[in-house]
């Protein structure tokens, strides 16, 4: 099923240096030998983190900690490495995986959390009703406390592409996380008890609240979804102790909104000016017009900065928008404590395509043509992997890791992504081929890197899309699109890829290809292997070096939710996943819908119209064990 | 002489076969709003009292289902419920219908909303305009007359047209609501 291959003729491989493709070439050789002498049990797990192979690329100091055993974030640590140091399980054994216990969120809608492990206990959040379990690790299963924020019903009609909601975090004893109808709340991690629990949203603007929020010492920051509804999207600081809003920073409209002041020093001329966040839109569009903030968040601690995507500008139609959108679809580099912006660059200016910018950040020390720098890596939305300084927001790097036709490539002295005017959609004319297409390159399903590989494992869509642009009226509270949309496989006709990439050499070291896109995240641990699910239902374990299928597991529903390993009081090793299709990609079957119209879930269901037929509703989490 | 004739005779019944067309009175009265709830959404029904409908005339008339057609998108009905396929909001093609597929049961989930997520449009939508709606969300199930159905797309190619779909008998209350699927 899984067919290996090789990545074959890259065009960046043309421009790199001659000292790096001699990098790869040792890279890949060295990735050719399996470690003979691992061991099979090291309870006491050293600092995670080396330098790689290659010595070209590693996880920050900061990121750089002694394996606790825990998960207590969705993205494992402020780096949002999702690597974890235990090696237990390791690529010789990884093919005795038994099922340890299992337990039902009680809701079959599309499950893209992950669980959380502190302690001796793991919290999981269901999607709407937005119910927080609390199970008891010391006794598999069982359920510590349940609490039930019990959201306004009435919020799943604003909420995009299923009732998902991504996790909760879990920090000094309590646990955040969002609920559909806009609140963040928090609960004693102990007890189950609400502390507090605050509005921040409202569903008649048509905003949710999806995301995962990241918590950076007193400050929980969290962000609205609603990108097709109009809205205006903003991240906001709480303080995790009484809950009050400390900040709120809008991604569009005045720069006073947009939290713009003296130390603002965006890399590129193109992001330089007062209020660009007014004087890039239509009169008034920049109101109503998204960059919303329903992706991750990652943190350097060392820089003091946090950094965040924006969503995609509304409406779809792009017509409707002329100018460059600011500050939508872009990354902000801002200060935790006061949320003032440092740094900003737009991966789309007037973004086309519904390419939001929000997926993750991995931050990384790399060295660039012979120079250490401090390093974010996204594989993006618009398909390619961007390199960016983290302290000044210049791109280093962009490298497509799909088959892109929409654009020509990232001009790395403007800064400037290149259109392709054949595919630039035109109001009332169909533009066909254009891949990426609009859930991109690659959606919110976060990659993992390994510092012992050195590679990010990235698993994505092979995807096109017909689009065409029709007129969208604004109307508070129902969908704010303004196009037909139909999407189909990408070349090769399989839907799904994952990815193993080198950020060093900018290249895929193997891919594997996978019948349905990849909606759900990747792990990597120090066993040096990689989990991830499919939509078919397949929990899959790889060789993190070799790419090669080393175990799977049939559960019960397609998966989209992200992988966890820790190591439970019994001194075990443990791998969790929740199952239970849904979210975008897989609406056809959360929501019941009809394939015989192939623009169903904005244009999604025109690629998944077989789903139903290899998979149905879920919502169960795996816990995975050696005997 | 004969050959014209038989040609004549021909053209002259295929036009009368063709002539199987709406009939559109000069001016169609939308129902009343009166009578909206008048259907139960359940089957049972204590004391066996049968529920009273009335027929929604826009369904006979084309013009009426276009213009449903077009307002369908203007309201942003589009944007959940797609071209019929679905999306946020449940299809509306296909013969499952959670809150009831008869007319004034339409009727009444725009106008009221819906629990789980559908909007109320009440005093937004002119009745005479929801009317037109309903009578073209009934049309993406085809159960309306094929003779005044919309017959074509101007857009994207992305279902057959409402005239073309195959006809679809609403199923009671079919769909099991959101709200079923919360855990006790």
């Amino acid at each position: 099923m899984n067919q290996l291959w090789r990545s074959t003729s890259s065009l960046s491989l043309r421009v790199l240096l001659s000292i790096l493709i001699l990098c790869s070439l040792s890279l890949s050789l060295t990735s050719c030998s399996r470690n003979p002498d691992r061991s099979r049990s090291v309870q006491t797990a050293q600092p995670a983190t080396q330098i790689s192979q290659a010595g070209q690329i590693a996880v920050p100091p900061f990121a750089n900690v002694a394996e606790d055993g825990q998960w207590t974030m969705p993205a494992k640590d402020y780096a949002s490495t999702r690597y974890s140091g235990l090696d237990q399980i390791n690529t010789q054994n990884v093919r005795n995986l038994k099922v340890a216990w299992t337990f039902s969120t009680g809701v079959n809608r599309g499950q893209e959390a992950a669980p959380i492990v502190a302690g001796d206990t793991m919290y999981v959040v269901s999607p709407y009703p937005n119910i927080l379990y609390a199970l008891d690790l010391t006794r598999p299963g069982a359920t510590k406390w349940k609490y039930e924020p019990q959201p306004a019903a009435a919020a799943q009609g604003v909420a995009c592409c299923d009732v998902v909601n991504r996790g909760a975090v879990f920090s000094n004893g309590k646990i955040f996380y969002n609920t559909l109808d806009n609140y963040t709340v928090a609960v004693d991690a102990a007890t189950g008890k609400e502390l507090w629990k605050t509005k921040l949203g409202e569903i008649n603007r048509g905003e949710t609240m999806t995301m995962a929020p990241l918590v950076v010492r007193d400050k929980v920051l969290v962000g609205n979804s609603g990108g097709e509804f109009g809205v205006r999207g903003w991240i906001t600081a709480v303080d995790a102790a009484s809950g009050k809003i400390a900040w709120r920073a809008y991604n569009t409209g005045p720069d006073r909104d947009v939290l713009i002041g003296a130390n603002f020093r965006p890399f590129y001329a193109m992001d330089r000016g007062t209020d660009l966040g007014v004087a890039t839109w239509p009169p008034d569009a920049w109101k109503i017009g998204g960059g919303t903030v329903w992706g991750w968040i990652s943190y350097d601690p060392e820089l003091n900065l946090i950094y965040h995507g924006t969503g995609n500008p509304g409406p779809w139609n792009p017509d409707q928008r002329p100018g460059d959108n600011k500050w939508t679809s872009g990354i902000f580099a801002r200060n935790p404590d006061t949320g003032e912006a440092y740094w900003y660059y737009q991966w789309s200016p007037h973004d086309l395509f519904d390419h939001d910018g929000i997926n993750e950040q991995i931050l990384l020390d790399m060295n660039v043509n012979g120079q250490p720098r401090k390093v974010l890596v996204r594989p993006e939305r618009t398909g390619y992997v961007y390199v960016l300084d983290r302290t000044t927001g210049e791109v280093l790097s962009a490298t497509p890791f799909v088959h892109i036709t929409s654009t020509k490539g990232v001009d790395l002295q403007s800064g400037r992504l290149i259109p392709n005017e054949e595919k630039t959609p035109v109001m009332g004319k169909v533009i066909r081929d254009i891949c990426p297409p609009a859930p991109g390159g690659k959606d919110w399903n976060p990659s993992a890197f390994s510092p012992r590989t050195g590679l990010i494992y990235i698993p994505h869509n092979n995807l096109c899309m017909d689009f065409e642009g029709v007129e969208a009226n604004y109307i508070a509270g129902t969908p704010y699109v303004g196009a037909n949309v139909k999407m189909y496989a990408g070349p090769g006709g399989h839907r799904g890829e994952f990815t193993a990439w080198d950020a060093v050499t900018a290249r895929a070291v193997w891919k594997l290809k996978e019948k349905f896109p990849l909606w759900s995240g990747a792990a990597v641990t120090a066993g040096d292997v990689v989990f991830y699910g499919t939509m078919d239902g397949y929990f899959k374990a790889l060789d993190a070096r070799s790419g090669e299928l080393l175990w799977q597991f049939k559960v019960d529903s397609g998966i989209i939710s992200q992988p966890v390993t820790y190591r439970a009081p019994d001194g075990k090793q443990y791998v969790a996943v929740l199952s239970g299709v849904g979210g975008w990609a897989g609406a056809i079957v959360a929501g019941d819908l009809d394939p015989r119209d192939q623009s169903a879930a904005l244009g999604f269901v025109g690629a998944m119209s077989d789903l139903p037929e290899h998979t149905t509703k879920g919502g169960t989490l795996y816990v995975f064990s050696l005997p | 002489m004969m050959i014209a004739a038989v040609c004549g005779v021909v053209s002259a019944l295929c036009l009368v076969a063709a002539c199987k067309r709406e009939e559109r009175g000069l001016r169609v009265d939308p129902p009343s709003s009166a009578r909206v709830n008048s259907k139960t959404l359940s089957e049972l029904r204590p004391g066996n009292v049968q529920p009273i409908s009335a027929p929604n005339e826009f369904e006979q008339n084309a013009f009426a289902m276009n213009e449903g057609k077009r307002l369908y998108e203007w309201y942003n009905c589009v944007g959940c419920h797609a071209h019929g396929g679905g999306g946020i909001g449940p299809p509306l093609m296909d013969a499952k219908w959670i809150y009831g597929g008869a007319p004034e049961q339409i009727f009444a989930t725009i106008v009221e909303g819906r629990p789980n997520g559908m909007p109320s449009f009440r005093g937004k939508i002119p009745d005479y305009q929801v009317w037109q709606l309903a009578a073209y969300v009934r049309s993406m199930s085809g159960q309306v007359s094929k003779d005044a159905s919309p017959s074509r797309d101007d857009d994207m190619n992305v279902k057959k047209p409402e005239q073309s779909t195959e006809q679809q008998e609403p199923r009671g209350t079919g769909g099991v609501p959101k709200s079923a699927e919360r855990p006790q």
